[in-house]
């Protein structure tokens, strides 16, 4: 296996509604940036990948528009994801482990504000038996938290404590859409949504965009002086069908997890990609963590969730924390499809 | 034997709200002043129309605008003999590139007030416009192009546009 690197990373400021700037407006400094910091030239790029959703943006092809935010001249190797861009980033990792290149530049973006979210989500189910009938995104993920509860594994007030911990990490991140300090009491007595969700226990909705920048070996060595290192990624998906599942648990992020290494040795930090308060309870349990893994550092999606970036986002985070010396070891995750359907497990660790 | 289940429809409807974005915006805006903007690209100088804002070359922002003709020169064409949803022309009716004076790529339009058989490469057009009271921030404000008595550019003029 070739060693390979995150060396830089970029996003925009997450927004409710971004109304003055479009998908390629927005891209287009977090791109700049992210090669800039990265040390390599924007022509030595070897591959370009990108992730975003035309059904979000309510374009077709909308990310032939967005390659714009790149500049793709002398015309350049590329590939794009209907998908979060943590998978463009697995794509972009395994095009470098092949051997066809050295460097790669990961984008994501969405603006969610332009579309209803939650049902344009809803076009991801079976376009049989479950789609026709638009549940929402929030009322599946209440479905997936009420039997959670029900096993008794954890409380409404759990979740909520994910909440106030998540907002209060948020503080010391300038790109979050939501931070402070919340009150556990009277997270409890705000009403129900989809019970047993309360709007607090899921992620806003938001305009955003990230950027990431892969080296191989030696040319991260050079560019970079503590490079984060892929120690190992996998992803993993589950039956499309949820009634064939157990929604309690997400055995698609235990298996991406080993598979990826992450129980070789301890991390000091985790960014999960859950969308909702308790996914993140079944992605802490499907992933081992114990108290001592400070999770979501940055506040993760429940603080702001550019959907297509918000997954590369995580791996960015935890890449940032390994190249400032603040972690050794840390593990980043990127989730698709309804509850937790498909996860992806990124190693990431200095040496 | 029942009778099979051959198809089952389910509608699907989303609705969007669009944000065009600065550059977009100033094209559009535009549009509803009979003016056609484009935006130029800092690093090669080339006019750019529409705009969604990146010079696609260099993934800069396009800062400057510009301001073209409503008159150009069709660089590619075609004649369209089937009918589509939402066209200001009945078929035939000739599709083409449009390269606008002033700007460095062309913009696609139909041509009217031409018969088909004499749509050529390097014809000289210009936009005809809706009525006042339908000119809106909308590329439809432009109803369609139409030939102008001028000589067909030479094709040197345009080569490098194709």
């Amino acid at each position: 296996m070739r060693d390979v690197a995150v060396v830089s990373f970029a996003q925009s400021p997450s927004r409710r509604q971004v109304l003055e700037r479009n998908e390629v407006e927005i891209l287009m400094p977090v791109v700049r940036e992210a090669v800039e910091r990265s040390g390599i030239e924007k022509k030595e790029i070897g591959f370009i990948c990108s992730g975003s959703s035309d059904y979000v943006a309510g374009v077709p092809f909308s990310f032939v528009m967005s390659l714009d935010a790149v500049g793709a001249w002398p015309p350049v190797c590329e590939s794009h994801l209907e998908m979060d861009a943590a998978w463009a980033l697995y794509e972009a990792w395994v095009k470098i482990q092949v051997g066809e290149q050295d460097s790669a530049l990961i984008y994501g973006s969405g603006k969610s504000s332009m579309c209803n979210i939650s049902e344009v989500l809803s076009r991801q189910l079976d376009p049989y038996y479950m789609g026709p009938l638009w549940p929402d995104a929030m009322s599946l993920a209440a479905l997936q938290a009420r039997l959670l509860l029900e096993t008794g594994r954890f409380s409404e007030r759990d979740l909520a404590e994910v909440v106030v911990r998540s907002r209060r990490n948020a503080k010391q991140n300038p790109c979050a859409q939501l931070a402070g300090d919340l009150d556990l009491d009277e997270l409890l007595a705000e009403p129900m949504i989809a019970s047993p969700l309360r709007k607090h226990d899921c992620a806003p909705i938001s305009d955003g965009a990230a950027a990431v920048m892969l080296a191989a070996g030696d040319l991260a060595r050079s560019v970079c002086e503590r490079p984060a290192w892929i120690a190992g990624i996998d992803h993993r998906i589950e039956a499309h069908d949820l009634g064939v599942r157990d929604l309690t648990q997400s055995v698609s992020t235990a298996l991406a997890a080993e598979k990826a290494g992450l129980w070789r040795a301890p991390v000091e930090i985790a960014e999960l990609c859950a969308p909702f308060s308790h996914q993140e309870l079944i992605l802490r349990e499907a992933m081992r963590l114990g108290e001592e893994v400070k999770v979501n550092p940055s506040g993760g999606a429940l603080c702001a969730n550019p959907v297509m970036a918000a997954g590369l986002i995580r791996i960015g985070e935890a890449a940032e924390r390994i190249r400032s010396g603040a972690a050794g070891r840390a593990v980043a995750h990127a989730t698709s499809g309804p509850c937790l359907q498909q996860n992806l497990v990124c190693v990431l660790e200095a040496r | 034997m029942s009778k099979p289940v051959k198809s089952i429809s389910t509608p699907i409807r989303l609705d969007y709200t669009y944000a065009a974005g600065e550059a977009t915006a100033r094209f559009l805006r535009g549009l509803a002043r009979k003016k056609i903007i484009g935006q130029r690209c800092p690093v090669t100088g080339k006019v750019y129309v529409p705009s969604a804002g990146a010079s696609p070359t260099h993934g800069v922002p396009t800062t400057g605008e510009v301001e073209v003709s409503d008159k150009g020169t069709i660089t590619t064409f075609c004649i369209v003999r089937i009918p589509a949803a939402g066209l200001s022309v009945k078929p035939p009716f000739v599709a083409a590139s449009v390269l606008l004076d002033g700007a460095d790529i062309p913009m696609f339009h139909v041509v009217d007030e031409c018969p088909v058989e004499e749509a050529r490469m390097g014809m000289r057009v210009q936009a005809v416009w809706v009525p006042d009271q339908e000119i809106g921030p909308t590329l439809r404000s432009i109803k369609y192009f139409k030939p102008i008595d001028e000589p067909d550019a030479d094709f040197d003029s345009y080569k490098e546009h194709l």
